[in-house]
């Protein structure tokens, strides 16, 4: 039997975990951005799983330099291809330790130059290439190698770094945040961000079953929760303003934590009421600063 | 072994290694059950699902890790995980 060849820009046989978040966001941003495509990769996971040298599951030009200064690189690209009157379109992939700690004044310095193009951050909440440490983008009370849960400490006790404020902040024209539970979405976001000139931002939630602990097979039904719960809120900005938000019937956010095993010393040995209690109103921060509740009309008895 | 200059590697050479061999459980698809979505396509993190010429779904189980995401996904349930035996 005669098969149609899924033509995909990120190729099988690299070697990411079965069930692996970052790279099925990686297979959705090449398919959304197209063949006429530079990809610009920092140090991270995806560098290391799609990029074994001699082998790259690549089908793009890919370049990769270093940890931090993946903007600059994709900053000399564009004004190369721009100076040879070239029309290819440049995209970071990084992940949130490249994104959120490490990478930060290259980006900071690319944004506020404005050169032509699309940082993606695929977001697996800690450093997951070397064995999860936590990052910037950890949330509040997740039990990583460098903040771990015991008798002392819930784990992480930073909140979530805001990163697109961070970057409308710096004047670009279009950040938003997606998910891989919703890939039509996400992509139409990576061709909205590749086609609006200047330095854009697409911050994509990728959970990591081995970093959070969990089934492979669950990958998107966690995404799916992060964003039913209301501790992930899918949006756009355009200018600095948010045009778009993804609006949900919220559930409790222990809906979301009891799936993972970052978050199991909320539950076992007893129920911690006041930690939960504080995750909660992250969610109910979130709701109320982007408005992603849908308002149920109360049922007639 | 020898470096290519600016250590490059030919697109796609990563199909070179078999993946199929990290499996466990294997997906089994139910054409009859099917409704051709290709949610499974979209949502597999190796894209080793292809669509054959009669409109459904087929895994490559060259590639297939078994993660079990186009099972779990599927709307009509076409698909179920089975242990293998090798």
């Amino acid at each position: 039997m005669a098969e149609k060849k899924t033509c995909d820009l990120f190729d099988c046989g690299h070697r990411a975990c079965g069930g692996c978040g970052a790279a099925l966001s990686a297979r959705l941003v090449t398919e959304a951005a197209g063949p006429e495509t530079i990809v610009v990769a920092s140090t991270g996971c995806m560098e290391v799983f799609s990029t074994p040298y001699p082998e790259t599951a690549w089908k793009v030009p890919w370049i990769h330099s270093l940890f931090e200064n993946a903007a600059a690189v994709a900053s000399g690209i564009e004004a190369a291809l721009k100076k040879q009157g070239r029309k290819e379109k440049v995209v970071i992939m990084a992940g949130d330790g490249a994104t959120f700690d490490i990478g930060m004044i290259c980006i900071s310095g690319a944004f506020e130059r404005g050169h032509d193009f699309t940082y993606i951050c695929y977001d697996n909440e800690a450093y997951m290439n070397t064995g999860i440490q936590r990052s910037g983008a950890t949330p509040y009370d997740a039990s990583t190698t460098t903040s771990p849960a015991g008798k002392v400490s819930f784990g992480n006790k930073r909140p979530k770094k805001d990163m697109p404020a961070i970057l409308a902040a710096h004047g670009a024209p279009y950040v938003a945040t997606a998910s891989i539970a919703y890939p039509a979405d996400l992509m139409q976001k990576v061709q909205k961000a590749i086609n609006t000139p200047g330095p854009c931002y697409v911050q994509v939630h990728a959970p990591c079953c081995t970093g959070w602990g969990f089934e492979g097979e669950q990958t998107i039904a966690i995404a799916k929760l992060a964003i039913e719960t209301g501790l992930w809120v899918n949006f756009e900005m355009v200018d600095g303003t948010v045009t778009k938000v993804k609006k949900v019937v919220r559930k409790p956010v222990t809906e979301y934590l009891k799936t993972q095993k970052r978050f199991r010393h909320l539950f076992k040995p007893k129920l911690q009421e006041a930690e939960i209690a504080h995750i909660q109103a992250i969610a109910d921060k979130n709701a109320e600063k982007y408005g992603i509740d849908i308002k149920v009309p109360p049922k007639k008895e | 072994m020898a470096l290519a200059v600016g250590c490059r590697a030919r697109p796609g050479k990563s199909r070179d290694n078999k993946t199929g061999s990290w499996r466990v459980f294997k997906p089994i698809f139910d054409h009859e059950k099917c409704s051709k979505c290709g949610m499974c396509r979209t949502l597999c993190p190796e894209g080793c699902i292809h669509e054959n010429t009669e409109g459904v779904f087929d895994p490559d189980y060259a590639f297939c890790k078994g993660c079990g995401i186009c099972a779990a996904e599927c709307p009509k349930a076409a698909i179920t995980m089975k242990q293998e035996e090798k």
